[in-house]
């Protein structure tokens, strides 16, 4: 990995902040399920918030918003833009 | 069909003329409706599904709408044009069954709002199919959809796997769709800000004190000055005539007219069939049934209840649910039956186990709220608090225990959260209607019922023999006179009429909040439980109605004790 770029599990993530999906660290069945929502490989997504006490994350991709519990987000690895 | 929360409840009832309930989040619908409607000569049925974002089902709704799926003739699949891309996984593994299918692109003035611009020709010519722009909410597009459901094709066969779908989808969205930018609007600001940590429960503070006082203000001015005037002023004089008609007197008058003495009607106690049994349900209940529907439908179609999930998410793990849980337990502050059916959005049967058992035994029906105001509240605000705080600590308590007691984890919250939307007067109007009409119908008669039934058994003496046998509990832990147990009996029939009748027992206001407590937690009413029955099966409700038993007997044995 390129100095440049940086990886961040999505409840690591900043809110506001915006990034590209680079990988889902699960197995076929979160895969499938994330991807019918739209969360997916290579899919830009920002974070909006999240809740204190390990609470669910909400992000935004395709201008849809989507509240993914805390331990499904921990999985979901960011590339973050510059 | 299609993916959850893109119309097709709406769509379903321009086609058909039937009215279901829809609002503004994914899973409102959690079971399926037949419909009728006219192409050309033919009748056709029209089934609405819940809705699913895949073939693969994780909760119980979406499993309803797969097991209808395979029967039709045809599949309208309805699609939300404000998210193409998402939509159009769904659309294809459909186009790949052998069932002809057309393609409702709903919400498109929605999409064009928001900048999104679909190449309608090149949609139809790559997925092979009719696909047709619908606004289902004004009924834009309806028309020439319901054109295009004979010419639905089965498009060339092809079969892909989960990877090659995507790829495909990623195809057609490049050719078809062009997005222009856009700045971020107020009501999307507004969104943000209601799952942000601080400013969303300041939000959901707000919105909930709102909503109640509002449903109390409404409910109360409603019976203040409208119902309890309109009884007093013209009921009165009917009843009266009627009451001299019959005799003044004996079994028969004692049932229809009650008990009245000196041209006074008091309409809780007289316990008449043209008293009480049309004073309870009309200007007691009905109020509250209307403000609570009013509140809770503009909550539904703003769009807010998914984003109260998200921030009672992390409290509801500790109960064994997910914050989706909150919209089922909502729903049963109205009734308990549709909310025990709406549990099927949860996606484990563990949690629909410990949401179902929570909500019948900690969450008070409108119809048992109205009576609380009304009966507890003349004895003071303070102990219709201890009414509410008990059963919110039952609720908690209750929850904490199942949680570690049953088998198994809470799964994850994922969903999908919809943009607010400014509700439209007709689409609420329309709902609250269909609600009240509900009361009106199923509900009165049962109360009209309930009131007979009470009156028969009085005169039998049934009432005092059950009495006498049930009084060491009735009266030996709970504290209450022994006759409160018809109370509880006919509480089974109807929550508003048994706290009417417990009212005219003379009790103290500590019995009273007692009985209330114990009126709510103590089994669900008939309707309630046969929902139970059906959505948990025997074993289960029967586990369910265990942990009921000894919640009551033990809130009620504590309340007793310490009041």
């Amino acid at each position: 990995m390129a100095d440049n770029e940086k990886l961040l599990s999505l409840d690591r993530m900043q809110s506001g902040q915006s990034g590209v999906i680079d990988s889902i660290q699960g197995g076929y069945g979160l895969v499938k399920r994330l991807s019918t929502l739209g969360i997916r490989h290579d899919k830009r997504i920002t974070k909006i918030s999240s809740m204190f006490m390990r609470g669910p994350v909400t992000i935004e991709i395709d201008r849809v918003q989507v509240a993914i519990g805390f331990g499904m987000a921990s999985r979901i690895m960011v590339k973050i833009d510059e | 069909m299609g993916n959850p929360n893109v119309g097709k409840s709406v769509v379903f009832s321009r086609l058909t003329g039937v009215r279901v309930i829809t609002s503004n989040y994914p899973g409102t619908t959690v079971g399926f409706t037949q419909g009728l409607m006219k192409i050309g000569e033919e009748s056709v049925h029209i089934i609405d599904v819940p809705g699913i974002y895949s073939l693969e089902a994780s909760s119980e709704a979406e499993k309803i709408a797969l097991l209808i799926h395979d029967t039709g003739d045809r599949i309208i699949n309805v699609v939300n044009a404000a998210n193409l891309e998402r939509n159009l996984y769904l659309t294809l593994q459909l186009l790949e069954k052998n069932i002809p299918v057309v393609v409702a692109l709903n919400m498109w003035d929605d999409a064009q709002y928001r900048g999104i611009h679909i190449d309608l020709e090149k949609l139809r010519e790559l997925l092979g199919v009719p696909v047709i722009p619908t606004v289902a909410l004004t009924g834009q597009g309806i028309k020439e959809l319901v054109e295009n459901i004979p010419g639905a094709v089965v498009p060339a066969k092809s079969t892909r796997n989960h990877h090659e779908r995507w790829v495909e989808i990623g195809r057609i969205i490049k050719l078809v769709q062009r997005i222009s930018h856009r700045h971020r609007t107020m009501l999307e600001r507004l969104a943000d800000a209601s799952v942000k940590p601080f400013t969303g429960t300041v939000l959901a503070a707000v919105v909930l004190t709102c909503a109640f006082l509002v449903i109390r203000f409404i409910g109360e001015s409603l019976i203040d000055h409208v119902l309890d005037h309109f009884f007093k002023t013209f009921w009165t004089p009917v009843v009266l005539s009627i009451s001299s008609f019959l005799g003044g007197a004996g079994v028969l008058h004692d049932i229809v007219v009650g008990h009245i003495s000196g041209g006074e009607i008091h309409y809780i106690e007289s316990f008449g069939l043209l008293t009480s049994g049309l004073y309870i349900p009309l200007a007691m209940v009905l109020p509250y049934i209307f403000s609570f529907y009013l509140m809770l439908g503009l909550l539904e179609d703003t769009g807010y209840l998914p984003r109260l999930a998200v921030l009672m998410d992390t409290f509801m793990h500790r109960l064994g649910l997910h914050g989706y849980a909150i919209i089922p337990t909502l729903l049963g502050f109205g009734c308990k039956v549709p909310a025990v059916l709406s549990t099927r959005i949860l996606e484990s049967k563990r949690e629909r186990f410990i949401a179902a058992t929570l909500i019948s035994i900690a969450v008070p029906c409108a119809a048992l709220q109205a009576m609380i105001f009304g009966l507890v509240g003349r004895e003071g605000g303070q102990y219709v608090a201890v009414v509410y705080g008990t059963l919110f600590s039952v609720w908690i308590i209750v929850g904490i225990i199942l949680n570690r007691m049953v088998k198994g984890f809470s799964p994850e919250l994922l969903i999908e959260i919809p943009p607010y939307r400014l509700p439209t007067g007709r689409a609420i109007l329309l709902k609250l209607w269909m609600r009240v009409r509900g009361f009106l119908i199923e509900a009165v008669p049962i109360i009209l019922g309930a009131v007979l039934v009470i009156n028969v058994m009085h005169v039998l003496g049934v009432f005092s023999a059950v009495a006498s046998f049930t009084s060491p509990v009735i009266t030996g832990i709970l504290g209450l006179p022994s006759e409160a147990v018809t109370g509880l009996i006919v509480g089974l029939l109807r929550k508003d009429v048994a706290l009417g009748m417990l009212s005219t027992l003379s009790m103290s206001a500590k019995q009273l909040v007692v009985s209330s407590v114990v009126l709510a937690m103590f089994f669900p009413c008939i309707a309630v439980f046969v929902m139970l029955l059906k959505e948990l099966g025997v074993r289960n409700t029967m586990k369910s109605s265990g942990i009921m038993i000894a919640a009551v007997l033990i809130t009620g044995g504590i309340l007793n004790i310490i009041l």
